[in-house]
């Protein structure tokens, strides 16, 4: 039995063996800190941080989809992060009487999230994708500011007639003692109903890394990474470069839209000034540190990068900075000759003297498949 | 005469953003790379003035040429330590690194000048309001300096890369870098010497922008940059015809957009434009088309 | 089944042959059937300059036919042409019976032209067996659904793919390899795995361009049995550019010359050999004393 359990991780891709690492990390951790919790170990503060943690580690996951695998720079990820997180407002309002269990409610505020953020995707990638590199960041950026600028403009409200949208708060005439007013232009939505814990955040970072995987590993996956590795060979061999661009870009902004729901049910206020430019770039971080194309490095990145500001708290002045910094090493690390082979021979004695005699370095604990 | 009004403050904007926009295009038409931290080189340019006007109590003009010089030898630097190693990356990795480079200039300023806003001495602030019909069309002295600026360092420019030999090594590596280097054209230096320029343009631009815009922050740069990086990218990157007409025509629709349609829209319009121009024409107004050879 | 030509006409396709018969180029067991690939005037310019002109070539079923030519004579560019990464400014070309007018790269690939390329082109960073399965991304059949929630479809998809694969690979010998990344083989290992991606899209016409760029002369003659083989195996025509002239002599049953963008000889390699202008391209044109 135990033979052949190792004979098939032995058969597995090293694909299939980083994803199975990948779930393995995200379990524990949620075990770990269950049972802390349990136990009264959890402080106030980093309670307060699990479900922005689990909302940063999808957003990571998923941008990594664009950047990573796709090797497409999007720098308008909190975009598509507000368009859910306000969708999924939206929906979890309406629903309030209608789904009075948390769970159920919480559930189809974050697919209306996904879907929503979902569609703007398609209606964005379609014409960006046609440009490239540096072209196709900025419009991206500018894309996420048109998201912004235009959520700043947008006034929501319910009543006994049903939704309402205009461009103002007076224009929308709400009715003054039944009407609810759910999206204020720049002051955002309010009186938001707290539906997120960190048992549905688990199950969103679980969900995330699902999809994304699992699309790394089927054929379109294989497509997608074709393309960015070498664009006219994939041309070359009958691949639809656009179709395959279009597909991780559009399941990133899904589960970025999706990732923003529980985000935004997670507070009782949220304004759009909260998915600015700044936001995009610090999940750019968690992806670039973690590793582009890495999943479990981005989780990790992700993880820690949203932990260690709170922990630091006497350093938050110099957070950003540090980040910019960590931000130049690591990619003049990555990418340098004379940097990459300086790091290989200092760094790489000690990680060749970490890593077991064995193959499989990357090799997970078998007791967790 | 509103019209008029919004048309010459239109001009003024557009004439900064031209001036930034000449910054990234030069950068981008030599070293290939989106330098995304100009537009915080232009803060630091303004910061930089400011303290000398304020603290040191320097004369106006002699401000400018301390803050052209420090950005200069920023300019340098950021493109020695930042971007010099990576000549040859992919685009990808060089455009996160100018990222980075962004974010380390607005976090050190907000550290070394704090978060609360600065109010700019205009540097013309001793110079009357032109009036003209009557009083009817008032163009205050920061437009007209600041067009008569853009129009001289645009017509500089053009005499520096036609005639001078810096200048001609300059379009030889922006036309073709490895080619340039075998004909004895010190690459490294003439990529050094167009980020040299580009800042202190930036400087200037910072200057001029503060003077119409008295308000300075940490991050008073990045918008403009952006923006202005459209402009260059409206125009045809690395043409700088182009990024004066990109940058003009970007600065009149932004004030335009701002008093007829909506103040929190024109951002997304200004955008809007930026997309549709790629899309339309993906290299820009002037810009040349690039063949991948197979 | 398909073999006799669709869409271009009776007499054109009789003209064609009387033409190819006439130079007796075309192998005797593919003149029955019509030829894969007819190319008629094809010609492109650069901004006034051209490159290519006036080129006009007729390939059989299982035929192997060589382009040679001295360096820019745009032997490359044909292929360009051919791929549809260029297209071409005059004439054009009929691919087993049907006009490629207007078709982009893409969909000449899916209609059955395959190629490699002079300066190799793999997907670097993914291994050598996922080289291969990405070309065989049509015959995999699931939906990208379910490849996301891995449903017995794309088990069945992905089993069937590896096994494909693997297959493919035996040709080269290269099932060994198959985990490595495809950027860390070596050079020749490289073109070979180029190869075997083409065929995982299962062309009707392969192109390579100089198959043979880089390989030492015992590697070269495993090469020139490997694409006689696969010829065999999956009859198909092959076009190849090359400069070895061992190979391009040992395997071609046609050869056409290009200069200067031109036709200036077509023939089998023995009427090639004794070519004075062939002769005179290559080595230039013999001093009179």
């Amino acid at each position: 039995m135990k033979k052949n359990l190792k004979n098939k991780l032995k058969n597995m891709t090293s694909y299939r063996k980083k994803s199975v690492l990948a779930y393995s990390i995200v379990i524990l951790a949620f075990i770990i800190i269950t049972i802390f919790d349990t136990l009264g170990f959890v402080t106030n503060s980093l309670y307060g941080q699990l479900v922005p943690i689990c909302v940063y580690i999808s957003l990571a996951v998923s941008l990594n989809l664009v950047v990573g695998i796709s090797g497409e720079l999007s720098l308008g990820h909190a975009g598509f992060m507000s368009i859910g997180a306000f969708a999924g407002v939206i929906a979890s309002t309406v629903l309030q009487e209608s789904v009075v269990v948390a769970m159920p409610r919480l559930f189809i505020a974050i697919l209306v999230g996904g879907i929503i953020a979902g569609i703007a995707g398609v209606l964005i990638g379609i014409p960006v994708l046609r440009l490239r590199g540096d072209y196709l960041a900025i419009v991206t950026l500018a894309f996420g500011e048109i998201i912004r600028n235009v959520l700043n403009c947008i006034y929501i409200g319910m009543d006994e007639a049903g939704l309402r949208i205009a461009t103002s708060a007076e224009k929308l005439g709400l009715d003054p003692i039944n009407g609810k007013m759910i999206l204020n232009g720049p002051m955002g939505a309010t009186g938001i109903q707290k539906l997120a814990t960190f048992t549905s955040g688990f199950i969103l970072v679980l969900f995330t890394l699902f999809i994304v995987q699992n699309l790394i590993n089927s054929k379109q996956g294989r497509a997608i990474m074709a393309t960015r590795d070498n664009r006219i060979a994939a041309e070359s061999i009958g691949l639809n470069v656009t179709n395959f661009k279009l597909t991780a870009f559009v399941t990133s902004a899904a589960l970025a839209g999706m990732a923003g729901a529980l985000f935004a049910l997670n507070y009782s206020t949220v304004a759009p000034v909260k998915f600015n430019f700044n936001t995009s770039i610090l999940i750019l971080v968690f992806v670039v540190l973690g590793g582009m194309g890495n999943i479990v490095g981005s989780i990790i990145s992700a993880a820690i990068l949203t932990i260690l500001p709170e922990a630091l708290r006497e350093f938050s002045d110099y957070r950003m900075l540090i980040y910019a910094i960590v931000l130049i090493l690591v990619m003049l690390a990555t990418n340098n000759l004379t940097f990459r082979a300086f790091i290989d021979k200092y760094i790489g004695k000690i990680t060749r003297f970490l890593r077991p005699k064995k193959r499989n370095p990357d090799f997970p604990q078998k007791e967790e498949v | 005469m509103t019209f008029l009004t919004y048309l010459t403050s239109g001009l003024g904007l557009g004439s900064v953003y031209a001036i930034i926009a000449l910054g990234y295009t030069m950068v981008y038409g030599i070293a290939k790379m989106l330098n995304f931290a100009h537009g915080d080189v232009i803060m630091v340019g303004a910061y930089i003035a400011f303290y000398s006007t304020s603290s040191f109590g320097l004369p106006a003009w002699l401000s400018v040429i301390v803050a052209m010089a420090f950005c200069t030898l920023l300019g340098i630097i950021i493109e020695r330590l930042a971007y010099k190693p990576l000549r040859g990356a992919t685009s990808l990795a060089v455009l996160i690194t100018a990222i980075g480079v962004s974010y380390f200039l607005q976090n050190a300023a907000l550290l070394a000048w704090g978060s609360a806003p600065k109010v700019f001495t205009s540097l013309f602030a001793k110079i009357e309001s032109f009036k003209f019909f009557d009083g009817q069309l008032v163009i205050s002295p920061e437009t007209i300096f600041t067009v008569l600026a853009c129009i001289i360092i645009m017509l500089v420019l053009t005499f520096f890369t036609a005639k001078t030999k810096m200048g001609k090594s300059m379009r030889a590596v922006s036309e073709d870098n490895g080619a340039a280097q075998l004909m004895g054209i010190n690459v490294n230096s003439t990529i050094s010497m167009t980020f040299a320029i580009g800042s202190a343009l930036a400087a200037v631009a910072g200057v001029l922008l503060c003077s119409s815009y008295p308000t300075l922050m940490p991050t008073t740069g990045a918008m403009p940059g952006i923006k202005a990086f459209t402009a260059a990218v409206f125009g045809g990157i690395g043409s700088i015809p182009g990024a004066m007409i990109g940058g003009l025509v970007l600065g009149i629709i932004e004030i335009f957009a701002r008093a007829y349609v909506s103040t929190e829209l024109s951002d997304a319009i200004v955008f809007g434009v930026l997309i549709i121009v790629l899309l339309v024409k993906p290299t820009g107004l002037l810009g040349k088309k690039i063949h991948e050879k197979v | 089944m398909n073999r006799k030509g669709r869409h271009s006409s009776k007499e054109e396709i009789n003209r064609n042959l009387k033409d190819f018969k006439g130079h007796s180029l075309i192998p005797e067991r593919d003149i029955e059937d019509p030829p894969i690939l007819e190319i008629t005037n094809l010609g492109i310019d650069f901004g006034g300059l051209t490159a290519v002109n006036d080129f006009n070539m007729a390939l059989g079923r299982t035929e192997i036919a060589g382009l040679i030519g001295p360096n820019g004579a745009g032997k490359t560019t044909i292929f360009n042409l051919l791929t549809k990464v260029y297209q071409p400014t005059r004439g054009t070309f009929l691919l087993d019976g049907k006009d490629t007018k207007g078709m982009n790269t893409i969909k000449i690939n899916r209609a059955g032209i395959a190629r490699t390329f002079q300066n190799i082109r793999l997907f670097d960073k993914l291994t050598v067996e996922e080289n291969v399965k990405v070309g065989l991304h049509h015959e995999i059949n699931y939906s990208l659904l379910s490849g996301m929630f891995r449903t017995p479809a794309y088990r069945d998809g992905e089993k069937d793919a590896h096994e494909h694969a693997l297959d493919l690979l035996s040709i080269f010998d290269m099932t060994h390899l198959a985990d490595a990344p495809a950027g860390s083989l070596p050079y020749g290992a490289q073109r070979r795995l180029e190869i075997i991606r083409a065929l995982a899209t299962n062309p009707k016409v392969l192109l390579l361009d100089e198959p043979a760029a880089g390989m030492n002369p015992s590697e070269t003659a495993e090469l020139m049995e490997t694409i006689q083989d696969i010829r065999d195996r999956f009859q198909i025509a092959i076009l190849l550019i090359e400069h070895d002239m061992n190979l391009v002599m040992g395997i071609c049953e046609a050869i056409a010359v290009l200069n200067y963008g031109q036709i200036i000889a077509k023939g089998t390699p023995s009427e090639i050999q004794s070519n004075s202008l062939v002769i005179e391209a290559y080595l230039g044109k013999q001093k009179e004393v």
